[in-house]
């Protein structure tokens, strides 16, 4: 039975770049996958592109790029990514220029489009953001950004054009495992069970290190063998749609049927209904089993017809967020940093500043999971930490200066003070019909 | 005894709803996070920061649950004020629950 390889090559948009090179070097994979588009990356990269119309893409492209080429080429490995961001066919541009400075000749490069409906938006006037009913009318000139998550197709268009790099905007992270087995074995994008197991390996792989021993290991109860030099996974997909994971025997980390579980109910919500472009996928019969040494047999997927309809990412500027923090130590120090608090909201009350939310943390003691503390707790350290939510930036910049005159108008030996503002862009999503987008597939070819 | 010692767990989000996994080590404990482990359960534990309900949905195949919990991240990930805004130390507190 045929059986294809797929490595991953990023689990997020500054992930390490080493762990990748050594897949594609040593793993004997034919496809490798960068994922690399956060939510809110796309909004931002957006407002590059508005400043710079060449730019937009990931900032990591050239950095990757530069490494990722000549191992395209000498491995025989394709190459399929979201970095394209807010402009795959800039990054598309740009890659081919890297491979004519590198000599690499004959390279077809895709760059997928169609996920972009920003220009669009006002067709969606009386839509309603999904997570807080605000409506598009309202949000108006807030708007910055309206990507559509788009599936597997145009990737597998490009594929059979014969494209060695496909480079997406917003595509389902899933999407891009599940073009090249959608391609390779000729599965019908018809077929719900097929683009239900595809998926679900998809979703397994999108976040790197993340089923290969990273954000796993808890000393005592769950060791990782040398997790500073954790390796990326690898899927091999048999043409029926089953698969294993695994890692290069010399990478650090493992693969185990506990780190399969964790990585399969990963940002999911209801197991049986997993909503993307292609399909709903069905993790609900899913199972696992150890097979060899890091070699873990998924199966039993499956997956019903699509919706039809894409979640729309929408992006908002919604504000600015001010946080400021100060640390207290030695005897008396959750006193000082109570106190430091009372001065803040007492100073803020004086001025008249009242922001749209603000919290205050006391790092060390309450600040994951707001839990009450003794006014006599002790603690060696602790930081106070206080972030505010503001419709402006003035009022976010008012703030932060009230915590950092902490250091001479506040209690004692106060120190390490650390204040940030940044713009807020808010995503919400609406649902628009597949119908709506147009995905369009262009290529470059670097010289021969 | 802890949760932590039978089971093990992961966070994710998206958007304003955090989901919280939970894996029995051993196949034979998965009856007993089943009884002792409800919604209900989850909810109250998380009193101080889930906003909204608790859905529990369970996966006998994989002996694990997988909890999603409404309004649990302050807003959302982009706005949340907290200093995990992702909720990601959300599976140490659920592990930390005595049964």
């Amino acid at each position: 039975m045929k059986t294809i390889k797929i490595g991953s090559g990023a689990g997020y948009a500054d992930d390490r770049l080493t762990p990748a090179l050594d897949v594609m070097t040593y793993g004997d994979v034919d496809y490798i996958v960068f994922e690399c588009l956060a939510e809110r990356t796309i909004a931002i990269a957006q407002q590059r592109k508005m400043q710079q119309p060449n730019e937009g893409y990931d900032r990591l492209l050239k950095y990757r790029m530069a490494q990722v080429l000549p191992l395209c080429v000498e491995k025989k490995v394709k190459v399929i990514s979201n970095m394209g961001a807010a402009n795959p066919k800039a990054a598309a541009e740009t890659i081919k220029q890297i491979a004519e400075q590198q000599g690499l000749h004959g390279l077809k490069i895709a760059a997928i489009t169609g996920d972009d409906v920003f220009t669009d938006i006002v067709r969606y006037q009386n839509e309603t953001l999904l997570e807080n009913n605000r409506s598009i009318k309202d949000l108006g000139d807030s708007i910055v950004s309206a990507n559509a998550y788009i599936g597997a197709k145009g990737i597998v268009q490009a594929l059979s054009a014969g494209a060695d790099i496909v480079i997406t905007g917003r595509a389902a992270d899933p999407s891009l495992f599940l073009a090249p087995m959608v391609y390779e074995f000729g599965w019908s994008f018809d077929d719900a069970d097929l683009m239900g197991k595809g998926t679900i390996g998809g979703h397994l792989m999108e976040c790197g290190a993340q089923i290969t021993g990273g954000y796993f290991a808890d000393p005592d109860y769950k060791e990782v063998p040398e997790l500073w030099n954790v390796g990326f996974p690898i899927l091999a997909v048999t043409e029926d749609g089953e698969y294993t994971v695994t890692k290069l025997p010399n990478a650090g980390g493992l693969v185990s049927e506990a780190t399969v579980k964790e990585q399969l109910l990963y940002e999911i919500h209801d197991p049986a209904r997993y909503l993307t472009p292609d399909v709903i996928a069905d993790f609900s019969n899913v199972s696992v089993k150890a097979i060899d040494n890091d070699v873990v047999q998924v199966s039993g997927g499956s997956g019903r017809p699509k919706t039809g309809l894409l979640k729309t990412s929408i992006g908002y500027k919604d504000g600015y967020i001010a946080e400021a923090e100060i640390s207290y130590g030695g005897s008396g120090a959750v006193k000082r940093a109570a106190l430091a608090k009372q001065v803040i909201e007492n100073r803020l009350a004086a001025e008249h500043i009242k922001p749209i939310e603000i919290r205050y943390d006391f790092i060390g003691l309450n600040s994951l999971y707001s839990n009450e503390f003794a006014s006599t707790a002790e603690a060696a350290e602790v930081r106070l930490r206080v972030a505010a939510r503001t419709a402006d930036k003035i009022m976010a910049q008012a703030i932060t200066r009230e915590v950092e005159s902490l250091y001479t108008n506040g209690p004692a030996g106060g120190g390490g003070i650390r204040s940030h503002i940044q713009a807020i862009v808010s995503i919400g999503s609406i649902l628009i019909p597949e119908t709506d987008t147009d995905i369009t597939v262009s290529y470059w070819e670097s010289n021969k | 005894m802890k949760l932590r010692e039978i089971a093990h767990s992961r966070t994710g989000d998206k958007g304003n709803i955090s989901n919280i996994s939970l894996i029995a080590f051993e196949e034979s404990d998965y009856e007993l996070l089943k009884d002792k482990v409800t919604a209900a359960v989850v909810k109250d534990w998380f009193q101080d920061i889930v906003a909204g309900e608790v859905i529990r949905y369970e996966l006998p195949n994989l002996k694990a649950f997988n909890f999603v919990l409404y309004g649990a991240l302050g807003g959302g990930v982009t706005k949340s004020l907290a200093q995990d805004m992702h909720g990601k130390s959300l599976s140490s507190k659920l592990l930390d629950l005595d049964i």
